[in-house]
């Protein structure tokens, strides 16, 4: 039976790996994902939840026992924040050159120093290189959505790579809404079984695994990687399609357009921004203004024709994010900025840095992105605080 | 005797034939250590009363038993590193300069 | 099960691997395979035994075998367990294999962690006294007065100033189901014991001392009779924690000379007598302590 519950990011994220019949899960608490841990410790302590439920003693191991149970082709899971994430920062490439399967919910929260428990998307930036597959949801029900569409991706066995589903830390992980939770029956159904792949350790045909490959061949192994993860924008948005018509929801492929066609001003963003600025955008356009949203979902594989195609006609973007390359920019501004210049659009892109450390980004400062944007000529700077105290 | 066949090198014309992952089949052995050595050890048989221990002691396991009971050196796999050598209560095995007789 | 060199299946599970002639460690493996099987499945952290045996495309363990971080063999090993339990696997055979450096210093986090979870796995510390994979650097189980290169002879400083940590009882504090000390120069007796690790109910752990004839600076063909001599000077116990007690496996009634066996070694060459006298003290001192204070008095199998 499917049922509707009012939960919160990190309850809707237990449900959706509930759901998703995980066979091994290492849990180590870090705000603000520590919910989520145990929220499904409940389930599992209920007897509700079948699976090898590992206490790790911290983070680096719970990505290596998920390494481990992954490697021999059980379905693993784990969760972590900011310092937990780099701490287990050398396992990443492990397990995607491995080519593992694994899922994990990221609660994106400050890096110290300062310590800061809030949430802003300096850890997920850090990781992009990881070889992760990198997925950012809006509100708690894609968050449940796309654990169970995460494993169905990670394992689809054209891809094999990890997945990281990332959700800010605090503004979603710790707010409610009314979350639809589908049956168990409609999930197994969507989800197949976990399969012990040809290059996973077996019985029958041992395998040695995360072997050393010299200055001869290692750039291949790596190409080889990098192309087949390419796949997963494709994927991705065959798998939402296939959800949709099961479920009834559909939040698109790697990128989002909302209003954009005829936009003269688009605003770019990931993660649970996208609501205030959704939001912004009908109240802007109510007072005439011509502006339009892309949701970022995927940023790793990143949707290069897929963002060039959203901003053909627009004359200005603008791109918020919750992160800063200290001593450059904004990253998922380099990012964009490579595929525009790449794909030779004449837009020009601003980056505004904001909400950095939990700050709230308020309807006003978007009010005065907007403003800016429309207002951008040569003499414009590129890069803008959000709180705009002090040029950057 | 050793119970396994060598393996070929793969010949890798294109990506596809890079293995998936970083994973290979285990127990591939493409390539023989016999160019490490400098000493080889020889058994006198004669002398040998198969205690096994040369067997036992050696790190690369180049020391098989033979259907006959008896004890020979996988040359193909022998390092020369002289354990057996040095280990054999009887002295029935000697090192031998590579390359002498 | 009592094994020896006639009874061993003779199946060889490690071969072909780039190992230094004469290494302990390699011999360690390749005996231990003999008694764990081909349906071990095997995790190996960086160190010398992963970086001989997994060089694209010779792989040289015919056992299931994966490299982990460095600091994760023990985190992997307890995955790859609760992954085959988890798919209701009958093999679970779980054994990790790491070096002093990989177990004593980066991966004592992750070795309490895994022992504390109580899950069945074994874990075997190869120990050579060093980080010997990177060019021979001291670890922390490095003994007193050995020379490695950063704790190198120089003229101010003669050699490692720390003692070697006393790792079996660190590993033993955490109330293990089994645990064990041994040597490459006793091999039956490191048999027994991996066969008693294999059988116990719950995380074991051995600790098997191997001469690095490239690290310590001695002819190959001694490694054996080395690691025989460690243990006959009693710098090295061969012991046993079980069920909350712990007992030797071998007890000398003398001790063989510590000045002979260390001038036999390149990495103790530098020493003063001064300096032999103190590590004859520390010799003595653990000693003491074994019979003092561990429950049950140091009861001997013998």
């Amino acid at each position: 039976m499917s049922s509707y519950a009012f939960l919160n990011g990190n309850e809707a994220v237990a449900w959706g790996v509930r759901l998703s019949r995980p066979q091994v899960i290492a849990a180590y608490p870090i705000t603000p994902q520590t919910k989520a841990v145990e929220k499904i410790a409940e389930f599992v302590q209920n007897g509700e939840l079948a699976c090898e439920y590992l206490h790790v003693e911290s983070e680096h191991s719970a990505m290596s026992c998920s390494i481990g149970a992954s490697s021999v082709g059980a379905r693993a899971f784990t969760a972590t924040s900011s310092q937990g994430l780099l701490y287990m920062g050398e396992c990443l490439p492990y397990a995607s050159g491995a080519r593992l399967p694994i899922v994990m919910m990221n609660a994106n929260r400050a890096l110290a120093t300062p310590w800061n428990i809030y949430g802003d998307q300096m850890d997920v930036m850090f990781m992009l290189n990881s070889g992760w597959i990198q997925l950012f949801a809006e509100n708690a029900q894609e968050a449940l959505d796309l654990m169970v569409q995460a494993f169905r991706l990670g394992e689809d066995e054209t891809i094999l790579a990890p997945v990281m589903v990332n959700l800010d830390g605090f503004v979603l992980t710790h707010t409610y809404e009314k979350v639809h939770i589908p049956s168990q029956e409609e999930v197994d159904a969507f989800l197949p079984a976990p399969r012990v792949h040809p290059h996973m350790m077996n019985d029958d045909h041992p395998m040695s695994m995360s072997i050393s490959a010299g200055n001869q061949h290692n750039q291949e192994f790596k190409i080889r990687e990098h192309l087949e993860m390419l796949r997963a924008e494709k994927r991705l948005e065959e798998i939402d399609k296939e959800y949709a018509a099961r479920f009834g929801r559909s939040w698109g492929g790697a990128l989002e357009s909302y209003r954009a066609e005829d936009a003269e001003v688009l605003l770019l963003s990931a993660g649970s921004i996208c609501g205030t600025l959704r939001f912004m955008v009908d109240a802007l356009r109510e007072q005439g203004h011509s502006v339009g949203l892309l949701k970022l979902r995927m940023v790793r594989p990143f949707p290069t024709e897929a963002l060039a195609k959203a901003c053909a006609g627009a004359r200005v973007l603008g791109v918020l994010e919750k992160d800063l390359s200290f001593g450059y920019e904004g990253t998922l501004f380099t990012n964009i900025n490579s595929a525009l210049h790449q794909k030779n659009l004449a837009l020009r892109s601003f980056n505004f840095i904001g909400g950095l450390g939990g700050r709230d980004i308020t309807r006003q400062n978007v009010e005065e992105m907007v403003s800016i944007l429309e207002k951008a000529d040569a003499g414009t700077p590129t890069i803008h605080d959000l709180n705009g105290r002090c040029p950057v | 005797m050793r119970n396994f066949e060598m393996s070929p090198v793969p010949k890798l014309d294109s990506l596809e034939d890079f293995p998936l992952g970083s994973s290979f089949p285990s127990f591939y052995i493409t390539e023989k250590n016999a160019g490490w050595r400098v000493f080889r050890p020889v058994i006198d048989l004669a002398k040998c009363v198969q205690c096994h221990r040369c067997y036992l002691l050696c790190p690369d396991g180049a020391i098989h038993k033979t259907p006959e009971g008896t004890f020979e050196v996988d040359y193909d796999f022998c390092k020369g590193c002289g354990i057996c050598a040095h280990e054999c209560k009887l002295q029935a095995i000697t090192m031998k300069k590579e390359g002498s007789e | 099960m009592q094994w020896n060199a006639r009874n061993l299946p003779e199946d060889e599970h490690f071969y072909g691997h780039k190992a230094c002639g004469g290494c302990g460690e390699s011999l360690a493996l390749r005996l231990a395979l003999k008694v764990l099987g081909p349906e071990a499945y095997l995790s190996l952290p960086a160190g010398c035994m992963a970086a001989v045996s997994f060089i694209y495309p010779n792989m040289a363990f015919r056992n299931n075998a994966t490299i982990t971080p460095f600091a994760a063999t023990a985190a992997v090993a307890t995955g790859v367990e609760a992954g085959l339990t988890a798919l209701g696997k009958k093999n679970r055979l779980s054994v990790g294999f790491a070096g002093d450096g990989g177990t004593a210093d980066i991966g004592l986090q992750a070795l309490s962690g895994a022992i504390d979870r109580g899950r069945k796995f074994i874990y075997i510390c190869t120990d050579n006294e060093a980080y010997m994979n990177t060019g021979i650097q001291r670890s922390g189980l490095t003994p007193f007065g050995a020379s490695t290169t950063t704790t190198p002879s120089g003229r101010a400083v003669r050699g490692n100033l720390g003692e070697k940590k006393n790792l079996f009882r660190i590993v033993a504090a955490h109330d293990i189901p089994y645990a064990a000390t041994a040597s490459i120069g006793y091999p039956e007796d490191f048999l027994a014991k991996v066969q008693k690790a294999k059988d116990a109910e719950g995380p074991s752990y051995l600790q098997v001392y191997c001469p690095c004839p490239t690290g310590w600076g001695y002819p190959p063909e001694i490694t054996v009779d080395l690691a025989k001599e460690a243990v006959d000077t009693g710098l090295i116990f061969l012991g046993e924690y079980e069920k909350g007690a712990f007992k030797l496996t071998r007890r000398s009634k003398e001790f063989a000379p510590i000045g002979a066996y260390l001038q036999r070694q390149k990495r103790y060459r530098h020493l003063k007598e001064e300096d032999i006298r103190h590590i004859e003290e520390e010799r003595d001192r653990v000693w003491a302590e074994i019979f003092d204070c561990w429950p049950g008095g140091a009861k001997s199998s013998l």
